[in-house]
């Protein structure tokens, strides 16, 4: 794959142009690294490394011997091989599972006492970890939307803005280690409840080890004021990430959630497995947003991260709403199949995704919709995009339970390959066990549309640029499901993860 | 150590079973077939393939006891040229149409050097790269009869191949079509409580194989069949089958398009009712470019009745214009019966069209209102939706005769289920 750099540039094209595309995509944008220092826990996995997070986060007994339980779990599984994916065999030996910034040593009082270097990674990446900034330095214009982020650094949480805000609606937003100790009754009654120990290998790992992540609780008929973020970054070499997210909604409560990640360019792959559980009681609603841009390696597949994540909502209260969106155009390895469980009646499931692998990436995800109570519904728009050598995966499942008469299923699997040495692979699987319900499955794969491209052209665009807006013209249905901040990142991360893929 | 269930289970199946004697070429064939089966073993329910179908009736030494019941002929009436096999008994009756040769698999056996000899056993080992299929890997080696046809011209009548009787049948048909030559092959019959039939199809340059197969209303019959067909440049190739009931079916097909501009379409037609088990597994490969590859799967399912469909479009790297459509339908008409599908696409080209479509659902309730509004009876409307959503798939037959004449038994057969 050629850089930009390497690009003839045509007659007619004045330089102007091409600066304007380079600057647009350049290639991976996050992949600086923080120079601070860190402390780590020994490297290697064994029962004392992961009493000793335990004993990092300050966790209660009964914490310690459900990690200890999984861990154990964890000695008994096996690797799963089924996904489309091919990756050298992991060392779970060779990793740390525990890295935080030294000066985290003592939790900080508030955002003032985070080492600024910290503050100054978040703010790179273009996220504001101090509200004073929004609050007191910046007048925000009256259509700026406050959000709320959790930031996340290798393995712990430096900070969780707008608390003070949050807690006056009741709603409970701050790192998983803090409500631990702050709120175990919440926290006991709901870990582990959608994604058990047991659920799969990494899912049983993170159970283990992991070492932060963020909580989220809505009481009881509230609209969280703000959108909520966490933001995970990996820093450290050879550390493995192992967050852990746990959502509560309540009855009748709202909230939208957003999630983003990135990583350092390093030559060695780096492995990342979170869980994420979502509990949704009787009419709630959860909308839970993903733009997935860990380092995805270099054009020849080395280095870039391997994301083995499980997420599950569980919507346990009639008529609750999930809804997941996500962007996938990171990391080297995905393995990622958000699911939805529609146990009370009525509720709604909703899956909408775009995945890009370029280069060398390989990406199997997809969604589960598990339709058990009466009544449910489930929406499923995946869009995957294969350029370069990559292989992308559309793997999902849909199963009508016996009982769960008159519900509904559409979904509708699009690929779109560029370029002739990359892979579009399509496996749904669809069980269908009551009559009442319907269940309606289309999936297409093709290249780019060669008249829009020339359409493009024809109107001064450069090749790439037009692939980037024909793609994010074949995303569009997704890109609109995404909360605003989020698509117009979205969009550019859309052309950016496409360069070198044509020409 | 407690030993492996699939090793088990193979041992078992395999000891009652004796590998036919000789030291010909076809010996090797079926030596090669035992070997290849020995190492991969025979399915477990938790075998990716066979997640939606247990294998257990296909791997247990003793069929089940009860035999079917004999049918009438199905294709009565059509000027075809048929040949029984009943039981071990199969006999080649005169009055062959031209540009044929027939033989049968224990004559070829004899002979020293055959054409058989490149196709016995080939096609079915490569179509089973990359998913092994082990019972037609237990069929090339332990084969008790079958059919050897050469196609050299283009056949003015069907040959109708009618197997009857017998208890566990092990048949397997080579078919070899010569370049520009044409042939249609219709195939019925019960043929015994437990059956597996293998037919191995190489279709040249320009050549038309078409192939209509009914497997008739007797419900005691547990049926696996293989379809191994590698088509060649401009060839076109076409396979329907109509279920009607039986305990257990499982029609795999694999279908390797090898030469430029070529066609393959395959459809199935199926209903039934209780513990019918009806399961569809096709692998379509696109290895050259122009090609266009077609699947339509309809079945209508009552009263606990199971219906699954697997199929795949595999697109090689470079089979550039590839046309791939796959579509699979389920008529649920109670709340008991399931239907199943994976239904899979995977590749590797980019200026491709593919697309695969499955839906299930209840009968549609408008279209029901609107015959009942006409005073149609609920069971004479229910029979004429189920009829003519079943019919979409038999239109895939490309000869009128032939279609109507399946459509006929079709609709027969449905009044009597």
């Amino acid at each position: 794959m050629t850089a930009l750099d390497d690009i003839r540039v045509k007659e007619g094209v004045d330089a102007e142009t091409v600066d304007a595309v380079k600057a647009l995509s350049g290639t991976y944008k996050h992949g600086w690294n923080t120079e601070i220092e860190m402390e780590y826990a020994p490297k290697g996995l064994s029962e004392d490394i992961v009493r000793l997070i335990s004993a990092k986060n300050e966790e209660p007994e009964w914490m310690t011997d459900w990690r200890l339980e999984a861990y154990r779990r964890w000695l008994t599984l096996k690797e799963p091989k089924w996904a489309m994916v091919e990756y050298p065999a992991i060392d779970f030996q060779d990793q740390y599972y525990y890295a935080r910034p030294a000066s985290m040593a003592v939790k900080p009082k508030s955002l003032d006492e985070v080492d600024p270097k910290l503050l100054e990674t978040y703010k790179k990446l273009g996220i504001p970890l101090k509200e004073q900034a929004i609050l007191a330095g910046v007048e925000p214009g009256p259509e700026d939307r406050k959000v709320a982020v959790d930031a996340v650094f290798d393995s712990v949480s430096v900070g969780t803005t707008f608390r003070k805000e949050l807690a006056k609606a009741g709603v409970i937003f701050c790192s998983i280690s803090e409500a631990i100790r702050e709120h175990p009754e919440l926290v006991r009654k709901y870990l582990g409840t959608v994604v058990p120990q047991s659920d799969n290998y990494y899912a049983t790992l993170n159970s283990a080890v992991f070492s932060d992540g963020s909580f989220v609780y809505i009481p009881k008929g509230v609209r969280c004021p703000m959108e909520l973020s966490t933001y995970f970054r990996i820093n450290a070499e050879n550390t493995g990430q192992f967050e852990r997210t746990l959502i509560i909604a309540e009855e009748g409560s709202h909230v939208s959630y957003l999630e983003g990640c990135t990583a350092p360019q390093r030559d060695i792959a780096q492995l990342h497995a979170a869980v994420v559980e979502i509990v949704i009681l009787d009419d709630a609603e959860v909308k839970y947003s993903t733009v997935q841009n860990w380092y995805p390696g270099d054009e020849n597949g080395k280095g870039g991260i391997y994301n083995f994540v499980t997420k599950r909502a569980d919507c346990r209260g009639a008529r609750s709403k999930v809804m997941w969106t996500q962007v996938e155009t990171g990391s080297a390895v995905t393995w990622k199949y958000p699911s939805c469980i529609l146990r009370g009646d009525d509720s709604q499931g909703e899956f909408y995704s775009i995945a890009i692998a370029n280069n060398m990436q390989q990406a199997d995800t997809g969604t589960k919709m598990i339709h058990l109570g009466k009544n449910t519904r489930s929406r499923i728009v995946s869009k995957g995009i294969s350029a370069g050598r990559a292989q992308n995966t559309y793997r999902g499942l849909v199963s009508m339970h016996p009982k769960a008469k008159n519900s509904r299923n559409y979904t509708q699997c699009d690929s779109l390959l560029i370029g002739s040495h990359c892979g579009a692979h399509t496996v749904p699987y669809i069980e269908v066990r009551n009559n009442s319900s319907r269940v309606e499955h289309e999936a297409t794969t093709s290249k780019v549309d060669d008249d829009q491209l020339f359409y493009c052209r024809s109107r001064g665009m450069d090749e790439e640029e037009a692939v980037a807006l024909v793609v994010n013209g074949f995303c569009k249905e997704v890109l609109q499901a995404l909360p605003m901040e989020f698509a117009m990142e979205a969009q550019q991360l859309v052309a950016i993860s496409l360069e070198g893929s044509v020409g | 150590m407690v030993a492996d269930p699939r090793t088990t289970a193979t041992d078992e199946r395999l000891d009652a079973l004796t590998l036919p004697a000789g030291n010909g070429w076809l010996h090797a064939a079926r030596k090669d077939a035992l070997g290849r089966l020995r190492a991969v073993g025979l399915p477990v329910r938790r075998d990716e393939y066979w997640r939606f179908t247990n294998p257990a009736p296909l791997v247990r030494v003793a069929p089940a006891p009860d035999a079917p019941t004999q049918t009438d002929d199905p294709f009565d009436g059509v000027d075809a040229y048929v040949i029984t096999i009943d039981g071990d008994r199969l006999d080649l009756p005169d009055g062959a149409p031209d540009g044929l040769e027939i033989t049968t698999l224990s004559k070829v056996a004899e002979a020293d050097i055959h054409w058989v000899r490149d196709l016995y056993g080939k096609l079915e080992a490569a179509g089973s790269r990359p998913v092994s299929r082990p019972f037609a890997m237990l069929n090339t080696a332990f084969a008790t009869g079958g059919l050897a046809i050469r196609v050299m011209a283009k056949v003015s009548r069907p040959i109708h191949i009618r197997t009857i009787g017998g208890t566990d049948p092990i048949l397997h048909h080579v078919v070899k079509v010569d370049a520009d030559a044409a042939v249609t092959i219709l195939e019925s019959g019960t043929a015994g409580a437990r059956s597996n039939i293998v037919t191995e199809v190489d279709v040249a340059d320009r050549a038309a194989f078409d192939h209509i197969r009914v497997q008739g209303p007797d419900h005691a019959r547990h049926v696996n069949t293989h379809l191994f067909a590698r088509l060649g440049t401009g060839s076109a190739f076409k396979s329907f089958t109509l279920s009607a009931n039986g305990q257990f079916t499982r029609n795999e097909a694999v279908i390797e398009l090898t030469g430029d501009d070529a066609t393959a379409h395959v459809a199935g037609a199926a209903f039934g009712r209780d513990d019918l088990h009806h399961d569809d597994t096709v692998f379509v490969i696109h290895d050259a470019c122009d090609c266009e590859s077609r699947q339509v799967f309809k079945k209508v399912l009552r009263d606990g009745a199971t219906g699954v469909f697997q199929g795949k479009i595999l697109v090689k790297e470079g089979a550039q214009k590839t046309d791939g459509y796959q579509i699979s339908q389920a008529l649920l008409l109670d709340d008991d019966s399931v239907f199943l599908a994976k239904p899979e696409l995977e590749i590797y080209a980019d200026d491709v069209a593919c697309s695969h479509g499955s839906t299930t659902g209840a009968i549609d309730e408008t279209a029901l209102f609107y015959l009942r509004s006409r005073g149609v009876s609920k069971r004479v409307a229910t029979d004429l939706l189920v009829l003519s959503f079943l019919t979409e798939a038999v239109d895939e037959i490309a000869d009128d005769g032939l279609r109507d004449h399946v459509g006929g038994l079709m609709a027969d057969w449905l009044s009597r289920d």
